[in-house]
């Protein structure tokens, strides 16, 4: 098992660098890194004092291990709007993020989980097809539509809940059911199917067969079985705890990373760019970095660190 | 005579690393190490072993399709080309291979039809109507209906489809054939029409056949000499009859006694202790000697080779004599 | 009597066997999607005013169930362009991006998959790491990153979709290259003395092609979706060109007084990506009962 995490711990670290690695020859390749982050308009001493700072005079391989040490401090340059440091202004944004996505998490998990299950467990019944059917909707339904027709019923039509803004005590009701929705849909969907490729398998047959209860099969048997690959989705939910609402938050005008993301974007704020570029990269490699150590744990086969030859 | 086939000291070894982590220490895997045989044309080597043994490795370098870390093949006197060339591409037309999993070898998607006449078009021989020709001149060579020219690989039951295998390797007219394991997905009872077959072309066409095998009893079927391997090396070599009859190596004494039979007054079954070792870590000397009940001091310091003994057969074991 | 109720047991039969192998869901969703491609591929003949046609005295007009005239069945927007014709064009702009989008990534993809499974060693090491990234990170953040790098114009956006996914493609065809080249078909082949272009082209490809198509039906409608989260965030098809997302993100701001102006384009965007999702599941069951 100590081999296993060390050979993933591996891969997340050379993962961070890949994506270090590709901001740096993405920025390069766009341009001047110095008049694309400072702006066109900076004064020729901060743009002398940024490119002594980065180096960029001199070779490329230089840079690129400045690069990469600055990229590990957090240290990618100011913000053009404000000049204050990107890291500083991303990290505060990060709480009204984590507001909405937090709960929408515990949504997707305690809808869509048990959802999913039921669904397998009572397969072709009508509440399966009813819970597809709307699962389905999950990923074909673009998150800004569902969150523009939810507008449009609860703060238009009926005027219950706020449409914008983070101001009042209600405000995240919609982007927190937007964003659970759409991700309970999805893991309903993906609980179903692991649960029946589980439920499929010959051992739940045996272990019925032998006269256990159905509700201990499912219990002992399939439920953890399951729990493997539904581990994986869940990571990646995780993993999206920061990145997964930048269209939520622009809906709503929400004060949060999306919205800073898209914003950034829209006036090439390259330094703000490329630290929530790291960030989303660092969230996602610890979430995947979580869950392996979570299979090492449920699954057996890992955990005894068997070999097979 | 040059024999169609000449083989010397042939070898091949990998560079493997121990676990997966990459600070291990690197080590050697002698898949082969130091085999040599003649193939006479129209005659049968079979060559047995447990699995891991260099069996299929073997295969692959007479065939070319791996390059040799030591050692030659010569075919009809050439050395041969690298894998690949077109020099090599064009030597197929000498010599084929014949497979263990004939619904893998086969395109599910086309008919088996095509893929017999595939050969040719590949190398450009005869027109559209030769080719179609001589495709079900050789499915009825195999045995097989000219309706079965339409049909898809998985429409054919195995035995049929290892006809189909075959027919489409004797399409280039080959002198040698390479079979490794070619029965040993079949039912047992296909099994010995295949081995018919086999014989059967083997008389008519004067093809060469390498047959791989660890069903011992086919190989003394078919085969005009066996020869046995263990660890990359070949420990015995012989007539088959003889060599089954008489087993002068441990090993092959070991095999021949594990054969099932019938008789009444069967020898004691001779059980080797211990597993097969792992190739990667080879015993040094006598490779055997670890399981050898006969073993002795020399055994672990020096290999032996392959000698021909007083009644000519040949084995690589320094206590033949005694043994037998 | 009997006669006639034997005829109509024998053409209940009938329907129903065709209702098998040809689902109405599945029927319904074919259907719309062919109305996609038509209008898509017919655009321009089939609008009845130019996309940008401005209208100031016929502003936010409701369409024609909701109190509209046949002028503008779907309603105009908010200044005087026809919500159908816009519509029609939005199609055609968000299609052609989401084909050329999913072509190149199968193309790609499948062609780094070949690459890898070919050549093994170290180069199969690099595109395997090249996968695990792009896997990895959610490729929304990516491209945004991109844009926010590149500036945005069409054609680089085409690529960028063209990158959506393409990992997907590249998995697939490893493994299915994998396993007919270890012991398989495309070994044989290539023992005969084929050359490599034979193999790939003539054996491999058409094999593994069946699969491909399963997972485009599942990559075309996310890159629709994709481009039109996008477009909806105002970093996509910039105007004056229009695509159903930037279509949902101008009617945004009207989302009260006239919601037909996101609605319509809404509605065929859901429509489309669950038709083609619809249609993915009954290809996938047709092509090959192994698969799930």
């Amino acid at each position: 098992m100590l081999r296993y995490l060390t050979g993933r711990l591996l891969r997340a670290v050379l993962t961070i660098f890949l994506v270090i690695t590709f901001a740096f020859f993405v920025l390069h390749l766009s341009g001047d890194p110095a008049m694309m982050i400072l702006s066109a308009d900076a004064p020729p001493e901060s743009i002398k004092a940024f490119r002594a700072a980065w180096g960029l005079d001199r070779p490329l391989w230089v840079q690129y291990l400045a690069y990469v040490w600055n990229a590990l401090h957090g240290d990618l340059g100011n913000s053009m709007r404000d000049g204050r440091p990107a890291l500083q202004l991303v990290l505060e944004r990060v709480p009204a993020t984590l507001a909405i996505t937090v709960p929408a998490f515990l949504l997707k998990l305690t809808i869509g989980i048990p959802a999913g299950i039921y669904a397998a467990l009572h397969r072709n019944s009508l509440t399966d097809r009813l819970t597809m059917m709307v699962s389905v909707a999950g990923f074909t339904v673009p998150s800004f539509v569902l969150a523009l027709v939810l507008v449009l019923v609860f703060s238009v039509q009926l005027g219950w809940l706020p449409s914008a803004g983070r101001d009042s005590a209600t405000s995240a009701i919609l982007p927190i059911v937007t964003l659970g929705i759409a991700g309970a849909a999805i893991l309903a969907r993906f609980t179903r199917s692991a649960m029946l490729e589980v439920l499929g398998q010959p051992y739940i047959r045996a272990a019925s067969a032998k006269g256990l209860q159905w509700r201990k099969v499912v219990v002992q048997h399939a439920l953890p079985n399951a729990a493997i690959p539904t581990t994986t989705i869940v990571g990646f939910m995780v993993g999206t705890l920061i990145a997964g609402a930048v269209v939520v938050e622009s809906v709503f005008a929400w004060p949060g990373i999306g919205r800073l993301l898209v914003s950034s974007v829209s006036n090439r704020d390259l330094a703000v760019v490329q630290v929530i570029l790291l960030l989303v990269a660092a969230t996602m490699v610890t979430a995947n970095i979580i869950v392996d150590v979570i299979y090492g744990w449920l699954d057996p086969r890992l955990r005894r660190g068997s070999r097979a030859r | 005579m040059i024999a169609l086939l000449e083989v010397s000291n042939l070898a091949r070894a990998y560079d493997v690393r121990r676990g997966r982590w990459p600070f291990a220490k690197p080590a050697t895997l002698h898949a082969v190490d130091g085999v040599s045989f003649e193939l006479p044309a129209g005659r049968t080597l079979g060559l047995v072993g447990e699995s891991g043994c260099g069996k299929t490795t073997t295969a692959k370098l007479v065939l070319g399709l791996v390059p040799v870390s030591a050692g030659e093949v010569r075919v009809g006197g050439e050395a041969l080309p690298a894998a690949h060339s077109p020099n090599w591409r064009a030597l197929r037309r000498r010599m084929q291979m014949v497979y263990q999993d004939p619904l893998g070898a086969l395109d599910r998607r086309l008919s088996v039809g095509r893929q017999v006449i595939e050969p040719l078009v590949i190398h450009g021989l005869g027109s559209a109507a030769e080719r179609h020709e001589k495709a079900l001149a050789m499915l009825d060579a195999v045995g097989l209906a000219q309706h079965h020219f339409d049909r898809f690989p998985h429409e054919l039951s195995g035995g049929q489809r290892q006809r189909i295998v075959l027919a489409r390797a004797l399409m280039l007219d080959p002198q040698l054939l390479v079979c490794d394991e070619p029965i040993s997905a079949l039912d047992v009872s296909i099994q010995a029409q295949v081995v018919n077959l086999l014989l059967a072309l083997q008389q008519k066409l004067g093809l060469a056949y390498l047959f791989i095998s660890h069903d011992l009893r086919m190989v003394r079927q078919v085969s005009h000499e066996v020869a046995v391997m263990y660890l990359g090396r070949i420990v015995e070599q012989g007539d088959p009859d003889h060599l089954f009859a008489t087993p002068a190596h441990p090993y092959t004494q070991a095999l021949v006694s594990a054969i099932p039979t019938h008789a009444r007054a069967k020898k004691r079954r001779i059980v080797l202790p211990g597993e097969p070792p792992n190739p990667v870590d080879r015993p040094a000397g006598c490779a055997f000697h670890p399981r050898c009940p006969h073993a002795v001091e020399r055994c672990r310091i020096e290999t032996p080779v392959l000698r021909t003994l007083a009644d000519g057969r040949r084995a690589a074991c320094h206590l033949a004599e005694q043994i037998a | 009597m009997a006669g006639s109720t034997r005829v109509c047991a024998g053409e209940a039969v009938r329907v129903r066997r065709f209702f098998e192998a040809w689902p109405p869901l599945t029927l319904l969703a074919l259907g719309w999607i062919a109305l996609m491609v038509i209008v898509a591929l017919g655009a321009d003949f089939f609008a009845p005013y130019s996309f940008t046609a401005l209208d100031l005295r016929a502003r936010l007009h409701p369409p024609v169930f909701m109190g509209g005239t046949w002028a503008h069945p779907l309603g105009s927007d908010e200044l005087g362009r026809d919500v159908l014709s816009r519509l029609i064009m939005s199609i055609q702009l968000s299609l052609l991006i989401a084909f050329f989008g999913t072509m190149i990534a199968a193309a790609f993809g499948t062609a780094m998959g070949f690459v890898a499974a070919h050549f093994r060693g170290k180069v199969e090491a690099m595109i395997l790491m090249l996968i695990d990234f792009q896997a990895s990170m959610p490729f929304l953040i990516i491209a945004l990153a991109v844009l926010a790098f590149f500036g945005n114009n069409l054609p680089l956006f085409v690529m960028l979709m063209g990158l959506n996914s393409w990992e997907r493609y590249a998995r697939i065809a490893r493994g299915l290259t994998l396993s007919a080249n270890e012991q398989g078909y495309a070994a044989a082949v290539r023992q005969l003395g084929a050359s490599n272009l034979r193999v790939y082209g003539l054996h491999v490809l058409p094999n593994i092609a069946s699969t491909l198509i399963v997972s485009m039906t599942i990559t075309f409608p996310e890159t629709i979706l994709l481009e039109s989260g996008l477009s909806f965030l105002g970093l996509g098809v910039q105007p004056p060109l229009t695509s159903l997302g930037n279509m949902v993100g101008y009617g945004r701001e009207y989302l009260t007084r006239a919601p037909w102006i996101m609605l319509s384009p809404a509605a065929v965007i859901v429509l489309s990506t669950l038709s083609i999702s619809i249609v993915g599941d009954w290809l996938r069951d047709r092509l090959d009962p192994t698969l799930r």
